[in-house]
């Protein structure tokens, strides 16, 4: 039957129907589309940044620098056991690769653990939509939380889907359904961990370092 | 079957070395270090500026190490491009807006 069929793409190294970019390129699209996803709010932040400066000032004293920055630094620090999961499986490194997976995935549920703590925090002290400490405050910093639970909360479940992916690799991994030769689903998983992890480089200073 | 990678071929990207990924990690980290730091001397009107300089440079790294960007071909470039370019100009046509109404 084989013989029978013509291939519609000769894989670049005469590996029939096989064309890795081809699979790449489908999950980069994707991305443009949340880079313009979010990219949407980044706008609504800067216009109401700018209308409303010494409000979003004030409001921001209230994140908590040191979690956020432990938080940061937690996320990047995933992003590397992700490439490292990644080259690990290409490199033929089975045990290896899904070592790095799990702890992608376990420093991902710190993040939201952390990002958890954080937003209970305020939500203790009545600071979530139409919370009554919010409504209580200034028109441009019931803007900045409202952006803050939007934006954190939006990425949060980026990162929440990112984590079951995951754990759908993992499991694709012990089943040799991932191996060194057939790796695209680990590396497009972790274009889309790499992304979340980019966005949340820029929220980090836009919601925790205004002073 | 599951031995180390053959050569690379064409349609795939370029693995970087262990060390290559840890040292842009450490990097990474550098950056967040400054960005703080930056944030707390209060450069005045340049510190939301020079916050996000360190954002998009730290960015740019882990799309080309991380993201492997480093080793594609000119296709997905062009088309990152496109993307940031319509971000941009989205943003330009708003604050064109924004900034001058009275």
């Amino acid at each position: 039957m084989d013989e029978t069929r013509t291939p519609i793409l000769t894989g670049a190294a005469g590996r029939e129907g096989v064309d890795e970019l081809g699979k790449r390129t489908g999950m980069w699209f994707f991305l443009f589309t949340e880079l313009l996803f979010f990219g949407g709010m980044f706008l609504l932040y800067s216009i109401y940044r700018y209308k409303f400066a010494a409000d979003f000032h004030r409001a921001a004293a209230d994140e908590n620098l040191v979690l956020g920055s432990v938080n940061t630094a937690i996320l990047l620090t995933s992003s590397l056991a992700m490439v490292l999961a990644v080259a690990a499986v290409r490199r033929g490194q089975i045990r290896r690769s899904l070592g790095f997976q799990r702890a992608t995935i376990s420093l991902g549920t710190v993040f939201l653990v952390i990002k958890g703590i954080e937003w209970g925090a305020k939500i203790s002290r009545g600071i979530y939509p139409n919370g009554p400490t919010l409504l209580s405050l200034g028109q441009g910093q019931i803007l900045f939380f409202g952006l803050y639970f939007t934006m954190t909360g939006l990425h949060a479940l980026h990162v929440l889907i990112g984590i079951t992916v995951i754990a759908f690799m993992i499991r694709f991994t012990k089943r040799g359904v991932i191996g060194p030769d057939r790796y695209a689903r680990l590396e497009n998983t972790g274009l889309y961990w790499h992304f979340v992890d980019i966005v949340w480089v820029y929220l980090f200073p836009l919601f925790y370092l205004i002073t | 079957m599951t031995g180390p990678a053959p050569g690379r071929r064409p349609d795939e990207t370029a693995l970087a070395p262990t060390g290559t990924y840890v040292a842009v990690w450490a990097a990474l980290l550098f950056f967040l270090g400054l960005t703080i730091v930056v944030a707390k001397v209060r450069l005045a009107p340049f510190g939301a500026a020079a916050n996000l300089l360190i954002a998009t440079i730290k960015a740019g790294l882990v799309l080309t190490v991380f993201m492997h960007l480093r080793s594609e071909g000119r296709f997905l470039k062009i088309m990152l491009g496109v993307a940031l370019a319509a971000l941009t100009l989205i943003i330009m046509l708003t604050f064109s807006d924004v900034l001058f109404r009275r």
